[in-house]
């Protein structure tokens, strides 16, 4: 499992992750969680956009669009 | 309880559930601010009445919590803590049910007069999505309104649900875990907030496992086909392009004959005016003033302005309520990011194209200070419909060469190109506003992709013209008006042989001619800050002397007059740099001295463009005589 570990801004269209660990701080760690984005939570990368960033991933239910540096924050550890 | 027969409705939710939709299909056309749906700032306001009581509706802004993390959180919050509403509807999308919760279990945290609305119960049924309405009610223990405000079903049993709540008919006993939002002692304050959201999370998780059926292991999955496309690679920025390529030209292309029509319809007005002020015997001063000042300016502004917007704004407004913009942002995102600044500021710049002024409103939509600053400072540096005119008469004019076949592509290239340089002004500015004056601002980057809608094309249109085109046209004339005056008085009041107009060109030649245009092109800007389509009218008064605002009949024989007044190619070139960097408008100048709330924000958004343009032209204009070219 920990071998699995990646950040959201690695994983690739169509991977599938929990969050282990979220690192960002202050107002940004604030609204990541209000998207709902806590431990255990389930995001799939869903889209990347033509330059390669931002990309958009699914979180319960809804699409939201991170920039690297944002989603370098989250650590998930990949579904097989 | 009541105040007096007001029952104070408060509604809120986070952005894109179609709260603006219900508070308008609550409110309809009473509202006090015609502000942009779902971009809320200020709150806007409405009446209703419902079984004979008043009620008074107010439109929070659209969040996604009320932690205070934004402007618009404080204010949700705030309004919520302090006004005490006698109800509070908290709007949730039935295809994002869980999310969407999250905050309607904060807002249960600090009032019990509450109802949700679970809203576009359509869609979710389309995609397969079953909320259990009076399970979710039993689990909240707020009553719990199903509704489709597009269709306006639920509408009335949402107006029931609130007034109960308002009169106390029904006990509400919202069902939180009060102990999952208290702190355990020994925490830091960090720890306590994500211990409180986390526990949040997790309540609604476990509320929207209980409530909502899926039909279909992946009810977005047609969303995600469409974005694969529309975002895709391959495919996203051509789309792209297309789409917002044709409301350009159809903006461009449509206006000609109704604006022609409604020039010819005002100025058949002005005869009558004209005929009532003679017989009522107005001494020729004052006759000048209304008829050939202010209501020649007014029917100008009018003519030239309101047909475009009539059709921009609707078919913008449509792209937006398709839910396609915020996919534009998504893939022009990385541009901006270079640039200091955030990818709605694409949508802002869109916007800029119709009116800087809606350009300036539109930055609403930017969630973080610095990022709107910049969008709001740089909006000016996109042509609007009302500069658009200037740089095609000049692309046609002299952009052309010998003309011949290929003489409309040499001017719209002309055109397209100096609309291009506009774009990489603003990236360039931008980046030096962001790492200057703006440096320390807060920042951050999150763009949702909500799902995409069938847009509902009746209340597009009513509404993109009430809210955008009328609220626009309404601040242009009130400051047309006045500026009527000001030309009028500029051209007809003289100070020995020569009119005040001559004599501030005059002063003014210096600077022009060191601009590589000259005091009269330098007045016309000035004197067409209130709109500028007066621009070229005024130009032409200003050359031939005349003491009232002139159209000629041909592009041909306004060539003619300014060859005539020394125009050479490189006196074209400046006027559209100088149309394309130059302080914003009047209108556009009010709009964000009322959005940021500042003096200083203003002076800046006057004073970057106008230093850009006279150093942009300065450069083009001495760079062309050294070499030799004119």
């Amino acid at each position: 499992m920990a071998t699995n570990l990646s950040s959201l801004a690695d994983m690739s269209v169509g991977q599938r992750g929990r969050v282990v660990v979220l690192k960002s701080c202050d107002a940004i760690r604030q609204r990541m969680l209000d998207f709902g984005l806590i431990v255990a939570t389930t995001v799939e990368a869903v889209h990347v956009s033509p330059a390669g960033d931002p990309k958009a991933y699914s979180i319960r239910g809804a699409v939201i669009a991170l920039r690297s540096e944002i989603a370098r924050q989250v650590i998930v550890s990949l579904d097989d | 309880m009541i105040r007096g027969v007001v029952v104070v409705v408060a509604l809120c939710g986070n952005p894109n559930t179609g709260k603006s939709t219900i508070f308008n299909c609550l409110t309809g056309l009473k509202q006090h601010t015609g502000n942009w749906p779902g971009k809320t700032v200020l709150s806007a306001q409405g009446h209703y009445q419902h079984h004979q009581v008043n009620h008074l509706a107010i439109d929070l802004p659209g969040t996604y919590s009320l932690h205070a993390n934004s402007a618009e959180e404080e204010i949700a919050r705030d309004f919520i803590l302090q006004a005490q509403p006698d109800c509070t509807v908290i709007v949730v999308d039935a295809t994002c049910l869980e999310r969407n919760l999250n905050l309607a279990l904060q807002v249960l945290a600090l009032t019990k007069r509450a109802v949700i609305c679970v809203n576009l119960m359509d869609e979710a049924q389309r995609k397969g999505i079953v909320v259990n309405v009076p399970e979710l009610s039993r689990r909240l223990g707020v009553p719990v309104v199903g509704t489709s405000a597009r269709s306006g079903s639920g509408l009335s049993e949402l107006k029931d649900a609130v007034l109960d709540v308002a009169r106390g008919d029904i006990e509400t006993e919202p069902l939180v875990e009060a102990n999952s939002y208290r702190c355990e002692p020994g925490l830091s304050q960090e720890e306590c907030r994500d211990l409180i959201t986390c526990n949040t999370v997790k309540h609604a998780e476990s509320i929207a496992a209980a409530v909502v059926t899926l039909q279909s292991a992946t009810p977005h999955a047609v969303d995600r086909k469409i974005d694969r496309i529309l975002t895709g690679r391959l495919f996203g920025i051509p789309i792209m392009l297309a789409l917002l390529g044709s409301v350009f030209w159809l903006t461009i292309a449509g206006a000609n004959v109704p604006g022609e029509l409604l020039a010819t319809g005002l100025f058949r007005l002005e005869e009558h005016l004209s005929w009532l002020m003679t017989s009522l015997q107005s001494p020729p001063w004052l006759y000048g003033l209304i008829v050939t000042g202010v209501w020649r300016t007014l029917a100008w502004v009018i003519s030239v302005m309101l047909p475009p917007m009539a059709i921009f704004f609707p078919l913008f407004t449509l792209l937006e309520d398709l839910g396609y913009l915020p996919r534009v942002a998504f893939n022009l995102d990385a541009l901006f990011k270079r640039a200091g600044a955030h990818g709605k500021q694409a949508l802002t710049m869109c916007m800029g194209f119709g009116c800087n002024a809606a350009g300036v409103i539109a930055t609403r939509i930017i969630d973080s200070p610095r990022e709107r600053l910049i969008a709001t400072i740089t909006n000016n540096f996109v042509p609007c419909n009302g500069r658009f005119p200037i740089l095609i008469a000049m692309a046609s004019m002299f952009m052309i060469g010998t003309g011949g076949h290929f003489a409309s592509f040499w001017a719209a290239l002309a055109v397209l190109l100096t609309v291009v340089l506009g774009v990489g002004i603003t990236l360039v500015v931008s980046k030096l506003l962001a790492m200057t004056v703006l440096k320390g601002l807060p920042s951050s980057f999150t763009l949702e992709l909500p799902p995409y809608r069938v847009p509902q094309i009746g209340t597009v249109l009513v509404r993109s013209l009430l809210d955008r085109t009328l609220f626009v046209l309404a601040r242009a004339v009130a400051v047309a008006a006045p500026a009527g005056v000001v030309i009028w008085a500029m051209a007809n009041i003289t100070v020995g042989d020569v009119s005040l107009l001559n004599l501030a060109a005059s002063s003014l030649d210096p600077l022009g001619r060191l601009m590589g245009l000259d005091g009269f092109i330098l007045m016309a800007f000035i004197l067409g800050m209130p709109a500028n389509e007066i621009v070229i009218p005024l130009l032409i008064m200003s050359y031939l002397g005349a003491n009232t605002m002139l159209e000629l009949d041909s592009l041909d024989a306004l060539r003619q007059l300014l060859l005539d007044n020394g125009w050479t190619w490189l006196t074209a070139l400046c006027t559209m740099l100088f149309a394309l960097n130059h302080f914003p408008c009047g209108t556009t100048l009010l709009t964000i001295r009322k959005e940021t709330m500042s003096r200083k924000w203003t002076w800046v958004s006057f004073a970057v463009p106008t230093v850009t343009g006279i150093v942009v032209c300065v450069l083009v204009a001495q760079g062309a005589r050294l070499l030799g070219l004119v």
